[in-house]
């Protein structure tokens, strides 16, 4: 049977010009196989919703380094869920202190990646989060 | 370094409000420090007061937030101007915190023209590297160029620009890119100061460089040579400068943010004095070392403390002080620095024969290069071709990291604060210096004038580059992966 690509959309919330590591992940997904979109930088929550929306991606991934995560990426699961986007799963990469990962997760973020990951990582993340959503 | 003196320990600082910054300078220059850095949030580097809508979330977090002169009389309280080098990492908006810097040193009875320090206010790297342009290319170059004609007139100790490759190589280039886009970079900038009418002597010696400090002890150090060999050649060659001061590369180090790990934090504070050692021993005229938990946060005062005394212990104990280039005779670092050298010159050659590094930029050429290369490291990365300690070998399980925090409180006040000045200030006066720093900006007259004029009125930062863009329209890139 033909199996259908995984779809993600990289993107850059807020102010943060940092995209080495946005588009390092990017290459690397695409690299394994997948449909990935990067959006570029200084999107707003709402720029970023309404693309997953028209791209209808399976994955957004979220990078950043600026400190404004925890109010960029509550603000995005609030519009995802507005839009009704409740099965995309949204991960996080950046400088994010050990201590806002639990109200990142309570906010819907399916993981967050610090500095360090591996890429593999992300890639075999993203494959089992998909797989688990074929059933 | 020079034997009769020593480099400048200038640390990079910056957070919250202008009071809690101007905290951190008093502390650092306290602890020792010879030059103040100023890093600036994000919403000022995009030219966004913080009461912007896109400042949400962002106000205060990666540097100090400054909307207003209001502000930046508060940032400098207390530290004189007049006696103490100061450097501001700011590119799309120098020239409006330049001009609110000058205010500033006016008010505190400084002249002018005994000024000292440095403003980044190198454009073309943005648009390379880090990211962080309003304007497009020929219009942020006419500013750029307004500032080497006003400091060459009134500022003459203070440096113009600090051309950079320290971002470069964070965005992940190799050392041979950072050099050479770096120096083409400065190419582009003279050939600009010249077809503006400046003879190149009265802007050249106030160029000044900067350049990453990272793990390859050895390449590091060969780079800086390299530097200056390849600069002295292009001033006189390719420019015919007569004074030894245009043809002297002078540079700011910073040792290398993006070796850092968020993994068992204390390796960095070695990663770091190495880092420094080589960008002592290659020459450097300041520098800025990194701090324990810049994977994390920005840094608390006691990463920032220990990060000073890196560079005090290298300076007062180490020895490396008492000889200028002593790695030079080397056959390794000899051969090493002809090699980056040659490596630096065929990507100049590459992006001449592209046009010059504007048109190269438009291709998207460098940008290409930095990307590859950054790819290619990662990669070797997660093979374990590369190893690092803590993160691909050697890892324990890690213990959380007390950091620095900024909330939105800052946030909040500033909007305070920003009510209070446009109540307290001449809203009439403000906005007729916004419209003729729109009619100036139309024209090609110099727009420091009527910036330092717009800025005397508190007219805000946010209003100075929103009037500044109306004119000039705004840069957006091809998205390069």
């Amino acid at each position: 049977m033909h199996e259908k690509r995984i779809r993600v959309l990289i993107a850059k919330p807020g102010l943060d010009g940092h995209d080495r590591g946005a588009k390092i992940i990017a290459r690397a997904l695409r690299d394994a196989g997948m449909e990935v979109i990067y959006t570029g930088l200084r999107q707003t929550p709402e720029m970023i919703a309404s693309a997953a929306v028209q791209e209808d991606v399976d994955v957004i991934g979220l990078s950043i380094l600026s400190g404004a995560h925890s109010t960029l990426a509550p603000q995005l699961m609030k519009l995802l869920k507005e839009k009704g986007m409740t099965d995309v799963t949204v991960l996080l990469g950046g400088t994010i202190p050990d201590a806002d990962i639990p109200a990142l997760k309570q906010a819907g973020i399916a993981e967050i990646f610090l500095p360090g990951t591996s890429t593999q990582d992300i890639v075999d993340f993203v494959r089992r989060s998909a797989a688990n959503k074929t059933c | 370094m020079y034997r009769a003196r020593r480099w400048t320990m200038r640390q990079f600082a910056g957070f919250g409000s202008a009071q809690d910054t101007n905290q951190r300078f008093r502390y650092l220059l306290s602890q020792g420090q010879t030059g103040v850095s100023v890093a600036f949030d994000l919403p000022t580097l995009m030219g966004y007061d913080s009461d912007d809508a896109l400042a949400e979330g962002e106000v205060g977090k990666c540097g100090v937030a400054i909307s207003s002169l209001a502000d930046m009389e508060l940032l400098f309280d207390r530290i004189p101007l007049g006696g103490i080098s100061t450097s501001m990492t700011i590119n799309s908006p120098a020239a409006i915190i330049w001009a609110m810097y000058l205010a500033v040193a006016e008010k505190q009875g400084a002249d002018w023209s005994t000024l000292t320090g440095t403003l980044q206010n190198d454009i073309l790297k943005e648009y390379i590297a880090q990211k962080e342009y309003i304007y497009p290319p020929n219009p942020s170059m006419r500013l750029v160029i307004d500032t080497f004609e006003f400091g060459a007139r009134h500022t003459p100790k203070f440096n113009a620009i600090s051309i950079s490759g320290y971002h470069i190589r964070e965005a992940g280039s190799t050392a041979i890119q950072e050099l050479a886009f770096t120096l083409r970079d400065a190419i582009e900038y003279v050939e600009w100061g010249v077809r503006r009418g400046l003879a190149v002597d009265d802007f050249a010696p106030r160029l000044s460089f900067f350049f990453n400090a990272h793990n390859d002890f050895f390449e590091e150090i060969a780079k800086y040579r390299a530097a200056r060999r390849m600069w002295h050649r292009i001033m006189t060659e390719r420019f015919h400068a007569k004074s030894p001061r245009s043809r002297a590369l002078r540079f700011h180090a910073q040792t290398a943010g993006c070796s850092l790990t968020a993994q068992q934090p204390y390796n960095n504070v070695v990663r770091t004095a190495l880092q420094a050692l080589a960008a002592v021993m290659g020459g450097t005229q300041s520098l800025h070392t990194n701090s324990l938990d810049e994977a994390w946060a920005l840094p608390t005062e006691f990463a920032a403390t220990l990060a000073l005394r890196t560079q005090q212990i290298l300076a007062n104990e180490s020895g490396v002080t008492s000889v200028a280039d002593p790695f030079g005779g080397s056959y390794f670092v000899e051969s090493l620095t002809n090699e980056v050298e040659q490596g630096a010159w065929e990507y100049i050659r590459k992006i001449d024969g592209m046009g010059g590094m504007i048109p190269a930029i438009g291709r998207g050429y460098p940008q290409k290069e930095i990307a590859d290369a950054s790819y290619r490291y990662q990669t070797a990365v997660d093979r374990r071709e590369k190893i690092i300690v803590g993160v691909n070998e050697f890892k324990v399980g890690e213990k959380p990291l007390e950091t620095l925090r900024i909330d939105e409180s800052v946030r909040q006040s500033q909007i305070g604060r920003l009510r209070a000045l446009r109540a307290s200030r001449s809203n009439e006066e403000a906005h007729r210096r916004l419209s003729a720093l729109r009619k100036a900006a139309e024209g090609t007259d110099n727009l420091m004038p009527p910036i330092y004029d717009a800025v005397k009125s508190y007219a805000t930062l946010g209003e100075i580059c929103a009037a500044l863009r109306d004119v000039f329209g705004t840069h957006e890139e091809a998205a390069v992966t």
